[in-house]
């Protein structure tokens, strides 16, 4: 029997028996579909985690006074405060610590504000002009002070969208901060909660309007510092030379026991990145799930067909099909149901990944490779569930199958 | 070209064979002969023997009913003489070949071109019109002009307003003369006939009879298993079975 008659023989078969094509059809259909949307969907959320962690500013490096590398013994981070200008105005040297590209000392206290509408307590910190790119912020409306104000000890304020909103002030209005009257600047873009703090409930100032009016104490104390490197590349160096430059400074490197400690954000980062491999295995998991679901379901309705179809085969046997003619018949049917199933199923999943995000807010992301793998484990399902029954009814005696009802 | 060439070859060799069944009918070549065959089913306790020693010999143009009880081993016998199943013992010649000791795809080969089934539950394909039904067996053979061949087969069994018919919309006699157009579409040396008005009334029996009688007129071999004696009346030899052997009848004339 020539393949192309073979094909023809299938593809009647495919025609004569409507409900089985299309059930098969179906269910590769949403195995695939299923797949590319869940796959999309889980992407989409893992995507989404690792741009929040992104912001968080993965190149960020936070120096707090105390150590705890004392002897074993966890000495207390912020025990003590050594932490002084100096340090910051040496780190900001580019020859001292070329991988450091923005240094922000920050003094730091809750502090009551009252606007004309209302009055609202949030965090105020005093910091240098590098705190914006140290924290990887900006600002969305007005501007951020400038080193003129903070030489000046300007009594300006930058505030968190939340802060804002709450005291109801926008640019150019005025509040008092612990009865000190400042000028609201600019607003801060909006990043949600960052780590264990709200980024959008804070006021920044200058650091030395801070130290004038707000915190006191020593002008030159600082309660820590906050360190940028240039890229998330550049982590490392930054740290060594950071850790280098205070041991040196702080005259620590001979004795062998710092005052102070460096905290990477990247230790932050790894341990979110394990959160996103987890979401990675869960993702793969309800994948597989899908296909395994939808394997099952072409399976049966092939095996069921099958069965309905041993008449045939033994009639066609009788008639003088060989094993081998009746093989490439269901071969044929089997390839070409898998086949169509996959084109549509792929097509379905396409379509749902255009219109989960256009009518919900889930977001999908769509990668070549789940794809790939759904079409390819669907297909080879339909395919061996097709031909493996049918190649044994192939090598049943005529008159068995012929018997069979 | 490939092709016409090859359908050519097949038409060639289809008029060989014909010519080769007119020179066996002139010389008196047998269809078939079954020389001392057995058939067990089983093995130990539990073996039986279906056929025992059987030996028949069928000459061209004859039209044999062979009759029996049920359990008389008359189906097992059809499905050897359809090479549709292999003897345990004995030897049995198609047309001079030995088939005893066949490959199974040559077997096919010999379901294929030589031998025409009807069977009792008609066997026809419900997803197909009636002349894809009867077109099936030239699927499996090289043959250009399948749909001209089924409907002429149509055309002799009375069936040509019928032809896209599904058997759902045919009644029990159409379908069976569907399928012995089936049977006649590949021009076979032996029509083999299993409890052929099994399924049917009366009146579609006894227009199933007549189509038989006709066709076997025209020259074909017709071998037809039943246990009805009026049935088995329209055969010009009959044969009788019972517990597996076989034995000459009283031949109707």
């Amino acid at each position: 029997m020539s393949w192309l008659r073979t094909l023809e023989t299938g593809l009647r078969g495919i025609l004569g028996h409507r409900l089985r094509s299309v059930l098969t059809t179906l269910g590769i259909l949403f195995g695939v579909a299923a797949v590319i949307c869940t796959v999309g969907i889980g992407t989409a959320s893992s995507d989404s985690v690792n741009a929040r962690i992104a912001s968080l500013g993965t190149n960020l490096l936070t120096i707090t006074p105390g150590s705890t590398r004392t002897g074993g013994v966890f000495g207390g981070a912020g025990t003590a405060s050594t932490l002084t200008m100096d340090d910051a105005n040496g780190l900001s040297s580019h020859d001292n610590a070329p991988d450091v590209a923005a240094v922000a000392p920050v003094v730091q206290r809750s502090e009551p504000m009252v606007s004309v509408a209302s009055n609202w307590t949030a965090q105020v910190q005093g910091s240098s002009t590098g705190w914006l790119t140290a924290n990887a912020r900006s600002v969305d409306q007005g501007a951020f002070y400038t080193a003129k104000d903070v030489s000046s000890h300007a009594l300006k304020i930058v505030l968190g969208s939340t802060t804002a909103t709450n005291l109801g002030v926008a640019v150019g209005d005025s509040i008092t901060v612990n009865k000190i009257p400042f000028t609201v600047i600019g607003i801060l873009n909006t990043v949600g909660g960052q780590g264990f703090q709200n980024g959008d409930d804070l006021g920044v100032v200058p650091i030395t309007s801070a130290h004038d009016v707000l915190v006191g104490g020593d002008p030159n104390s600082v309660q820590r510092i906050l360190l940028s490197a240039g890229s998330s590349d550049t982590v490392g160096s930054a740290y060594q030379e950071a850790d280098q430059l205070l041991l040196n400074t702080h005259g620590a490197a001979t004795s062998g026991t710092p005052d102070f400690t460096i905290q990477a954000q990247s230790s932050f980062l790894s341990t979110a990145q394990s959160v996103t491999t987890t979401l990675t295995i869960l993702l793969a998991s309800v994948a597989a799930i899908s296909l395994l679901v939808g394997g099952i379901g072409v399976m049966n309705i092939m095996l069921v067909s099958v069965t309905e179809r041993t008449n045939e085969i033994g009639l066609r046997k009788a008639l003088g099909a060989t094993p081998g003619d009746l093989l490439r018949q269901f071969l044929v049917e089997a390839a070409t149901l898998s086949f169509v199933g996959g084109l549509l199923g792929v097509g379905a999943g396409l379509l749902a990944g255009v219109l989960i995000p256009h009518f919900t807010t889930i977001g999908v992301t769509i990668t070549a490779t789940p794809v790939l793998i759904a079409v390819v484990v669907a297909a080879g399902v339909g395919l061996i569930f097709g031909v493996y029954p049918a190649a044994r009814a192939a090598r049943l005696a005529p008159i068995e199958a012929l018997r069979a009802q | 070209m490939v092709v016409a060439s090859a359908a050519r070859v097949a038409a060639v060799a289809d008029a060989a064979a014909g010519a080769d069944r007119a020179v066996d009918a002139m010389l008196g070549r047998e269809v078939l002969r079954l020389q001392s065959v057995s058939k067990v089913y089983g093995s130990g306790d539990a073996a039986v023997l279906a056929l025992d020693d059987v030996s028949l010999s069928v000459q061209p143009g004859e039209f044999v009913a062979v009759m029996g009880p049920s359990g008389s081993g008359k189906s097992t016998l059809m499905n050897i003489l359809g090479c549709l199943d292999t003897p345990t013992s004995g030897t049995y010649h198609f047309g001079g070949d030995d088939v005893s000791t066949m490959s199974e795809r040559e077997l096919a080969h010999v379901r294929n071109r030589r031998i025409g089934f009807v069977f009792q539950q008609f066997h026809l394909l419900q997803s197909m019109t009636a002349w894809r039904n009867v077109e099936l067996p030239l699927l499996y053979r090289t043959t250009h002009d399948r749909r001209e061949q089924a409907m002429r087969a149509l055309e002799q069994v009375g069936l040509s307003n019928r032809v896209d018919h599904h058997p759902n919309q045919l009644s029990g006699g159409q379908q069976q003369r569907v399928a012995v157009a089936r049977a006649l579409v590949t021009n076979p040396d032996l029509l083999l006939a299993d409890e052929p008005t099994g399924n049917l009334d009366s009146a579609s029996s006894r227009d199933v009879l007549a189509l038989l009688k006709e066709i076997n007129a025209a020259g074909r071999t017709i071998v037809m298993i039943t246990h009805e004696h009026d049935v088995a009346a329209v055969a010009r030899r009959v044969l009788e079975m019972s517990d597996g052997r076989l034995r000459e009848g009283e031949l109707v004339t």
